[in-house]
């Protein structure tokens, strides 16, 4: 085993839980595991960290994997996902503004004329390009008419700027984790239009990945990270263990929010079981065609090639199989 | 023609000493902003070709969209990374430094950019860590003297007697004179 700890990296979200829960709860100590978690602002950075090799691994939004090994965003690299990490969580928010046009109920078909009478561009924000949430929003948008590219506009706004992005009427909606819906809507800004499992119902939302040569050259510290990892998401997923990932998730050093908030948030999550942690490349295929259907990818060619040299379920059966986990 | 340079850095200071260095080198400044304001609109307006901002900044990922953005003025916006120079963009990201640039920028031309804003970071950095250091240590003296106030009135004896004595104390102890002052402190409190 390494000498060194190995530096993983977490965004501050309620499913970073399973990074800061196998710290906490000693799971990475079990595993004869030393881990230093590193919080970081943003997913750039995330992504720039473990591509530069100044992260060994970390926590990702689903599609950056393969953003990266497709060269669709701005750096590319060789990353591999080995285990899912979450699904459930994000959800679509629209303003009340937008929801009053729209004569108060949420109808995907009345988005469009409720758009329509807007001075400017209808806007929705997401976190990251190329993000699932980029994806669940031109859903929700095509869903009630808008072609997002031409009569819609989408851009990036930090999580924690999506309220009062909203509340000054910069942006007419936005998908995000929570808690930053359940703000919103308890604030009387917006209200949740769509979950994620209305959008994509059994689909992974964060994954842990790593590049794919320091996966080659070390498989134990892997299967090792992974067994740890798996113990903490199963234990995250007993529902008496819930107020206490809550409380040690809203830390200062963690998230830094109301545990309450955090509570919330985790409702709406799974962190346990075959899906959301088999890395099956049927999940990255899914999300390639939406950046085909999008026209961000061109080609039809080696999809599902790229799809499963990236999704590594076999990574994953190497642990779940030796550590008596779900398998299918 | 110089290139046009926009910094993003939460720490007025550095931004400000870097913003110098800039322009000492024959480089434009054009915009200098904490993270929050509208950036999208300023590096619309602005034109800049090299945009500096500070990695701990979550805006970072508002820069990664535009490339889409800045496509409706011809120009869009890139992360600095390209093949061959991967040392370059490790060592910057580790000393808290990210650039992006308007796409097809020379990496030569934006490799000294890079290198003013690694070098005002790093010495940022080193001056804070020893005005932590100076401050750490005023701290300290300002205890050891209360300390030694205690130790005079309840022993009633001279200042240097009872420096002597903490200082014989910490040394049986093996603990440091503040440490010591501290213990002082504490059980006078106690004591009344």
């Amino acid at each position: 085993m390494a000498k060194d700890a190995l530096k993983l990296g977490f965004v501050p979200l309620c499913d970073s839980a399973p990074l800061i829960i196998a710290r906490e709860r000693g799971f990475f100590a079990e595993q004869g595991v030393p881990v230093e978690l590193s919080r970081e602002p943003s997913w750039s950075n995330i992504r720039d960290k473990l591509a530069f090799g100044l992260l060994d691994a970390a926590q990702m939004l689903a599609t950056m994997p393969l953003v990266a090994g497709l060269g669709l965003g701005n750096v590319q690299a060789a990353f591999v996902v080995p285990m899912g990490l979450s699904c459930g969580g994000a959800a679509i928010t629209l303003s009340a503004a937008m929801l009053d046009r729209m004569g108060g109920g949420f109808r995907a078909r009345d988005l469009a004329p409720a758009l329509a009478g807007l001075e400017r561009k209808p806007t929705f924000a997401m976190v990251f390009p190329f993000s699932p949430h980029e994806y669940d929003l031109r859903w929700g948008l095509a869903e009630g008419g808008l072609d997002p590219d031409t009569e819609g506009r989408l851009v990036v706004v930090p999580p924690p700027q999506m309220v009062s992005r909203l509340a000054a009427g910069d942006i007419d909606g936005y998908c995000v984790g929570d808690p930053w819906n359940s703000l919103a809507h308890q604030l009387g800004l917006g209200r949740i239009v769509a979950t994620a499992a209305d959008i994509r119902p059994g689909r992974i939302g964060k994954v842990v990945a790593v590049r794919r040569d320091w996966a080659d050259d070390n498989p134990e510290l892997l299967d090792a990270l992974l067994r740890a990892l798996l113990a903490a998401c199963s234990w995250i997923d007993r529902p008496e263990n819930r107020p206490e990932v809550a409380a040690i998730l809203a830390r200062p050093d963690y998230l830094n929010v109301p545990a309450a908030a955090v509570r919330a948030g985790l409702e709406a999550i799974r962190f346990y079981g075959d899906m959301p942690n088999r890395p099956d490349p049927a999940q990255a295929l899914w999300y390639i065609e939406q950046m085909t259907r999008w026209r961000h990818l061109a080609g039809q060619a080696e999809r599902s090639a790229v799809a499963a040299t990236i999704y590594r379920s076999d990574l994953w059966r190497r642990v779940a199989g030796t550590a008596n986990l779900p398998i299918k | 023609m110089s290139l046009r340079v926009i910094v993003i850095d939460g720490e007025p200071d550095r931004a400000a000493a870097l913003t110098e260095a800039l322009r000492v080198q024959g480089y434009t400044v054009v915009g200098r902003f904490a993270p929050g304001d509208d950036l999208r609109r300023h590096v619309v307006d602005l034109n800049a070709d090299i945009i500096v901002v500070d990695v701990d900044s979550p805006d970072r990922d508002v820069l990664e969209s535009m490339r889409d953005v800045s496509l409706e003025q011809g120009r869009p916006v890139v992360m600095f990374a390209q093949d061959g120079n991967a040392e370059t963009i490790r060592a910057a990201i580790a000393s808290g430094v990210a650039a992006y640039v308007v796409d097809g920028l020379r990496p030569e031309r934006v490799k000294p950019v890079l290198d003013v804003a690694v070098a005002r970071f790093a010495q940022f950095r080193a001056l804070r860590s020893e005005l932590d250091k100076a401050r750490a240590s005023l701290a300290e003296r300002k205890l050891i003297e209360r300390a030694k106030g205690i130790v005079m009135r309840r022993r009633g004896c001279d200042e240097e007697s009872a420096y002597r004595m903490m200082r014989r104390m910490a040394m049986d102890q093996k603990a440091r004179l503040a440490d010591i002052a501290n213990r002082i402190i504490d059980a006078d409190e106690l004591l009344g």
